[in-house]
This record gives C-alpha cells, sequence and structure tokens, in this order.
C-alpha cells in the first residue's frame, strides 16, 4: 500500500511539473552574449599581438635571402629551407670565430647547470631555516636578504667586477656563477621560505618528537613535499640565468667564453656584409629553445608550485 | 615527596613570547600513570603548557622534570615523551608503516626489534590492514589511530595529546574518545591530555587542571571540579548549559537579594566563619527539581516560564528567579509551555558560593 501511495505521489508531482508555466530550471544561457564577445574578443586580439612576431620569425628563418628581399614579411614560404638554421648553429661568424651559436650554447650550458644547482641548493636550505628554525635575528636576516632584490643590478655592477677581481674570478665561467648564484639568492629564499611556510607546524613538530634533526627533517621529511616549488624555482633559475646578457658581458672577458645571448647579440648586430635576416631570426630561435623547452616539460607544476608558494606568506 | 614518585612535575614555568606573559610561575606535578587533563579556552596556555613539557618550546625560566630527570634542556626525542597533534601530523610521503617506524629509525632501533613493535602497535589499534597505505588514503579516524600508534610505537613513559580529537566530527570523537579512555586503562602510562571540551575532560581525566591566563585556576578530580569548583571561573567554565549565577549578599548564614531569600543550611563552607559580605550563588540548571520531587527540597521558589529549548533527552527551561535570567534542566519528556507557572526546588548544599570581589569559593 505505502508504495503504490509514493509511486502515485511521484507520478503526480511529474504531471504537475508539466503543467508549470514560465521560466523553470537552470537559465539558458547565449553563446554569443556581450560579455562573451568583449572577452573571447579581448583575449583573440592579445593572442595575435602575441602569436604575430613569432611567426614572423618562424616563417622568415625558413626562407631564402633572395625570397626576404622581396619584401612581404607575412607569406609563408614558397620554398623551405633549414639553411639558416644550420649556418646560425655551426657557421655564423662573430668577430674571428666561425663556428655558430654552438659555441655559445655550450657555454651557458657550463654556466646554467652550476648555477641552476647551487643556487637552488642553498636557497632551499635558507628557506627551510627560515621558516621553521627561526633563530635570533632570522628575520632581520631576511629582511636584508629581501632588500638586496630590490637593488638595481646596475649599482652592483662595477663593485662586483673588483669583487671579481679581487678574487681573481673575473672573467672567467666560475666567477659568473658565482654572480648568478647570489643574485638568484634573495627570490628564490623567499619562494622557498613561504612554500615551507603553508606546511603545518605540527608536522615539523612531529619530526623533532621522533628525534629527527636539521638534515634528516629537510631531506626525509620536507623534500618529498616540495616538487612542485622545486620546479619553479628550476624554471624561475634556468630562464633568467639562460636569457641573462648583462652579467655575460660584463664578467666574461674573453669572446671564447660568451654565453649564448652575447653570442647571438654579435651575430645579430654584426656589421660587415649582408644582413641575413633568415640566419639572425634562426639564431634567435634556437637561443630560446631552452627556457621553451623547460616550460613545456614542467608547465603543469609550475602553475601548481606558483600557486602554492608565491601567493601565501 | 621525592620527585622519583611523581612522572612529571613543572617547577616554576615562565614562558614570555616577547613582552607577553604566556605562563606564569607555573607548578604542576603528575603522578605515574594518571590521566591529567589540561583544559581551558583557547589562548589560555595549555598547549604552550604541552608544547614545554614536549620540549618543542623553550621556557623563559623553571624546570620540567620527567621521572626524576631534569630535562629542562633535553632534546624532544630524549624526554622520553610521545606526542599526538590535532592535524595528525602524518607524513603525507611515507605509508602508515614508513611513519611509524621513522622515529624508531631515527633512535637506530634495530630492524627486527622496529617490526616487533610495529606489529604490536598496530594490534593494539587494529590499523593492521592500513600499514601498506599512504596517509592521504586514511579517513580522519584511522589517521589519529595511526598518530597515536607512532608514539605508542616508541615505548614512551608519558603521551602528550594536544586537542587530538577536535578535527573529528562528533560521532567519530566520541568513539575514539573511548579507545583513548582503554588504552589508558590498557597502558598505564601517563598521559596529559590537551583540549577545550569539558566532556572530553571530564569522561577521561584522573585530574583536570583549567587553566586560564597562564595560571592553573583549579587542579582537581572531575568530581571536585564539577561539585566544588573553587572560583566563579571554573564554576561558568564547566557544565553545560552553564551554571545560573544570582549577584547579592551573604548575610546571617543566608543567600539573599530582593525578596529571595535562601537560608544555606548543609552547606560546606570553605572556612567555618565566614563574615557577611556581597556574594555569588551559583546553583546548576541540572541541580534544580521541579514537579514531586520538589516536596523534599529545602527552599521552594514559585516561576513563571519565559522559553523552552526542547533537546530531546532535556528539556531547558528558561525562567526568571530574583528578577534574573535563571536556567532550569527537566527531563526530556516534561511538557512545559512558555508562561506556565512552576515551582521548583533548590537544595542550598548543592550550590556555590563565591565572594563577589575575589571570586573565590567561600
Amino acid at each position: 500500500m505505502a508504495e503504490s501511495g509514493t509511486l502515485a505521489t511521484v507520478v503526480a508531482t511529474d504531471a504537475a511539473r508539466d503543467d508549470l508555466n514560465g521560466p523553470r530550471g537552470a537559465r539558458p544561457k547565449r553563446a554569443l552574449s556581450r560579455t562573451n564577445i568583449m572577452v573571447y574578443g579581448t583575449l583573440i586580439i592579445v593572442a595575435i599581438y602575441y602569436a604575430l612576431p613569432l611567426y614572423v620569425m618562424i616563417v622568415t628563418s625558413l626562407k631564402g635571402m633572395p625570397e626576404i628581399r622581396m619584401g612581404n614579411i607575412f607569406s609563408p614560404p614558397m620554398e623551405i629551407t633549414f639553411q639558416p638554421w644550420v649556418k646560425a648553429w655551426s657557421q655564423a661568424c662573430t668577430g674571428i670565430n666561425c663556428d655558430g651559436l654552438s659555441r655559445g650554447f655550450f657555454n651557458s650550458v657550463r654556466i646554467l647547470i652550476p648555477s641552476v644547482i647551487i643556487s637552488i641548493a642553498v636557497a632551499s636550505v635558507n628557506g627551510y631555516a627560515l621558516s621553521m628554525w627561526k633563530f635570533k635575528g632570522s628575520e632581520a636576516f631576511f629582511t636584508i636578504l629581501m632588500i638586496g632584490a630590490f637593488i638595481p643590478y646596475q649599482v652592483m655592477l662595477y663593485p662586483i667586477v673588483i669583487l671579481l677581481r679581487e678574487a681573481g674570478l673575473y672573467g672567467s665561467i666560475s666567477g659568473l656563477v658565482l654572480v648568478h648564484v647570489a643574485f638568484g639568492m634573495p627570490i628564490n629564499t623567499l619562494l622557498f621560505r613561504n612554500y615551507f611556510s603553508s606546511f603545518p607546524e605540527e608536522l615539523f613538530k612531529a619530526a623533532r618528537v621522533d628525534g629527527a634533526g636539521f638534515w634528516a627533517i629537510f631531506f626525509r621529511i620536507i623534500l618529498p613535499m616540495s616538487l612542485p616549488i622545486f620546479v619553479v624555482a628550476l624554471i624561475i633559475q634556468v630562464t633568467g640565468i639562460w636569457n641573462d646578457f648583462l652579467f655575460g658581458v660584463t664578467y666574461i672577458s674573453s669572446p671564447d667564453r660568451y654565453p649564448m645571448t652575447v653570442q647571438l647579440n654579435n651575430i645579430v648586430n654584426s656589421v660587415q656584409g649582408v644582413k641575413e635576416y633568415n640566419v639572425n631570426m634562426a639564431a634567435t630561435l634556437l637561443t630560446g629553445l631552452v627556457p621553451l623547452f623547460i616550460y613545456f616539460v614542467s608547465g603543469k607544476l609550475f602553475v601548481r608550485g606558483i600557486a602554492a608558494g608565491a601567493v601565501k606568506g | 615527596m621525592t620527585s622519583e614518585n611523581y612522572s612529571v612535575q613543572i617547577k616554576n614555568l615562565d614562558l614570555a613570547f616577547g613582552a607577553v606573559k604566556v605562563l606564569r610561575n607555573l607548578n604542576l606535578d603528575i603522578g605515574e600513570g594518571e590521566f591529567l587533563v589540561l583544559l581551558g579556552s583557547s589562548g589560555c596556555g595549555k598547549s604552550t603548557l604541552l608544547n614545554c613539557i614536549a620540549g618543542l618550546l623553550e621556557p623563559t625560566d623553571g624546570q620540567i622534570w620527567i621521572k626524576g630527570q631534569n630535562v629542562t634542556w633535553e632534546e624532544p626525542s630524549k624526554r622520553g615523551i610521545g606526542m599526538v597533534f590535532q592535524s595528525y601530523a602524518l607524513y603525507p610521503q611515507m605509508t602508515v608503516q614508513g611513519n611509524l617506524a621513522f622515529g624508531l629509525k631515527n633512535a637506530r632501533v634495530p630492524k627486527d626489534e622496529i617490526a616487533k613493535r610495529i606489529a604490536r602497535a598496530a594490534g593494539v589499534l587494529q590499523i593492521e590492514p592500513l600499514l601498506q597505505r599512504k596517509p592521504g588514503a586514511l579517513s580522519g579516524g584511522q589517521r589519529q589511530r595511526v598518530a597515536i600508534g607512532r608514539a605508542l610505537v616508541r615505548d614512551v613513559d608519558v603521551f602528550l595529546f594536544d586537542e587530538p580529537l577536535s578535527n573529528l566530527d562528533a560521532k567519530l570523537r566520541a568513539d575514539l574518545r573511548v579507545e583513548i579512555k582503554r588504552l589508558h586503562e590498557q597502558l598505564q602510562n601517563t598521559m596529559i591530555y590537551v583540549t577545550h571540551d569539558q566532556i572530553e575532560a571530564m569522561t577521561l581525566a584522573d585530574r583536570i587542571a583549567i587553566m586560564k591566563g597562564g595560571n592553573i585556576m583549579q587542579l582537581g578530580t572531575p568530581d571536585e571540579i564539577y561539585n566544588q569548583p573553587q572560583n566563579l571561573y571554573v564554576a561558568d567554565f564547566i557544565g553545560s548549559p552553564s551554571m545560573n549565577f544570582i549577584e547579592g549578599q551573604f548575610e546571617k548564614g543566608a543567600f539573599r537579594k530582593g525578596d529571595l531569600n535562601l537560608p544555606l543550611t548543609g552547606y560546606a563552607f570553605a572556612a567555618p566563619q565566614t563574615a557577611d559580605r556581597p556574594a555569588t550563588i551559583g546553583i546548576r540548571p541540572e541541580h534544580v527539581v521541579t514537579g514531586e520531587l520538589v516536596a523534599n527540597a529545602p527552599i521552594k521558589i514559585d516561576v513563571q516560564v519565559d522559553l523552552v529549548e526542547p533537546m530531546g533527552s532535556d528539556t531547558l527551561v528558561w525562567a526568571k528567579v530574583a528578577g534574573q535570567d535563571f536556567r532550569i534542566r527537566m527531563d526530556g519528556q516534561a511538557r512545559v509551555r512558555t508562561r506556565d507557572s512552576l515551582q521548583i526546588g533548590i537544595d542550598p548544599s548543592r550550590s556555590s558560593l563565591f565572594d563577589t570581589k575575589t571570586e573565590a569559593r567561600l
């Protein structure tokens, strides 16, 4: 009896529902509303604004010089050639060297790897100590470090030349590595400190009760939880150091040891002979490949880390 | 008594964060195998005190002794304590087994011994099926059980609980509360338990220390705390619904306020000769009788019902006594309505009388 009663109620409700007049349920959304046109229109324009130069570069780098001289920079290549890329990599001349960007690439790698490893290693321990092992004056120390981040590089450019000269490192790759490590320290320490501060304090207390010391907590508790922020630091450091021009040109004394960016500049700005736009474009794209590669590989972790580390604090 | 008879002793402990004094000259002796609850509202210093005992905070002055040893300067792991936290604080990247083993590995306990101890703790806490799981795959109750296990495997003398049940829902909290009580009866360890929940305190404790502003307001058994609160703060803090207070005068062995005259016959005064003074009387809503029981009550008062709050098991009735709001706890089946008149009975021997100025029990 009870069941049939329930059933009857359900049927009755359904019937009643069909009788409802006027708006019912979720409000329909129009695809072409004014807001949508505004939002998507803006996004499309901005996207074109950013993508167009890239398109021109790629297209130009695949054209031969005769085709470029015809002048239409937006037209796709009639005849695709990779010659400019090969030339940019291995034959373009800078000063007396005519072995292309490859020399600069390997110089940059030799600068990049130790700079990134050392700066991230030191900054992560800094951030860990500043967030979890607060000592007397740790806040003052942190403030000083932060002030360092706001002093314009130009101010320190020449004093560092003197410092490096006195240390016997001026002009060498290890000197430049030292500079990169020092300049990456404030932002990376801040990044790690904020990320570690978001960990529950009780976790750290539990580890101390469990008898773990400074390094045991760092390596066995903190590190395994911190992959996203390490990826963020890695991206910031790799792109920053790879794209650096100022320090490279200032602290490296010999063209043999110039990083890729400096060498790119020398190729593009060389005054002798004809301007080879296609080679210049290919060289520029080659130089940008490393940061681009890093972004593609770690994009997802980057977003996660930025969201977790940069907002809080 | 010598220090050996106590499990934990706090001697003249001071703790200040800058200019803010969190603990003031605190003394506390905790017996072997005792279950002591530190109870108070947030900011009273109870968790701070627990962290001091654990060695996670350094006191400004004073000493902490555990098992007859002065451990004031000792590392947390060397104090013979295990701690259970409110947020469980399990290591998220390790399995349950890894969590349990972490402290033992740090102490360089041999492998077979670690396995033995984990097996025993897992048996006691019934978490054997969970050993290979990560904390993320556990429910709140299971996580807290693992957290207790982490203290258990270390074979410690003293268990410290920092609001361990506060993150759990009501039903689970009640279940785990019973389990903790059972665990204490089984292990007979000293346990120090911080909570702001008076039900947890009353049900678990051998003794309760009620704290306020870094001081202990009263230290006593749950029975003493409930029946003989030593000051207004404790009287107000313990009991739900809370005690009714009426401010008036203590004159010639009776409490007076306006028309109200309560002769305090049978009341156990703290001092035999208590002089007349402004006083506050406290009467628990559940100690007020109604219906047939009024006949036997020493004092009878007629009131009119202002408001009724039915709560299922009880009914809370609001009325006015001596012009003040007065709560009466009646049976859940009591059929009382607003504006009904009601006769209530009060037994002065079950009330509490306080000096209005010093707030101390008379």
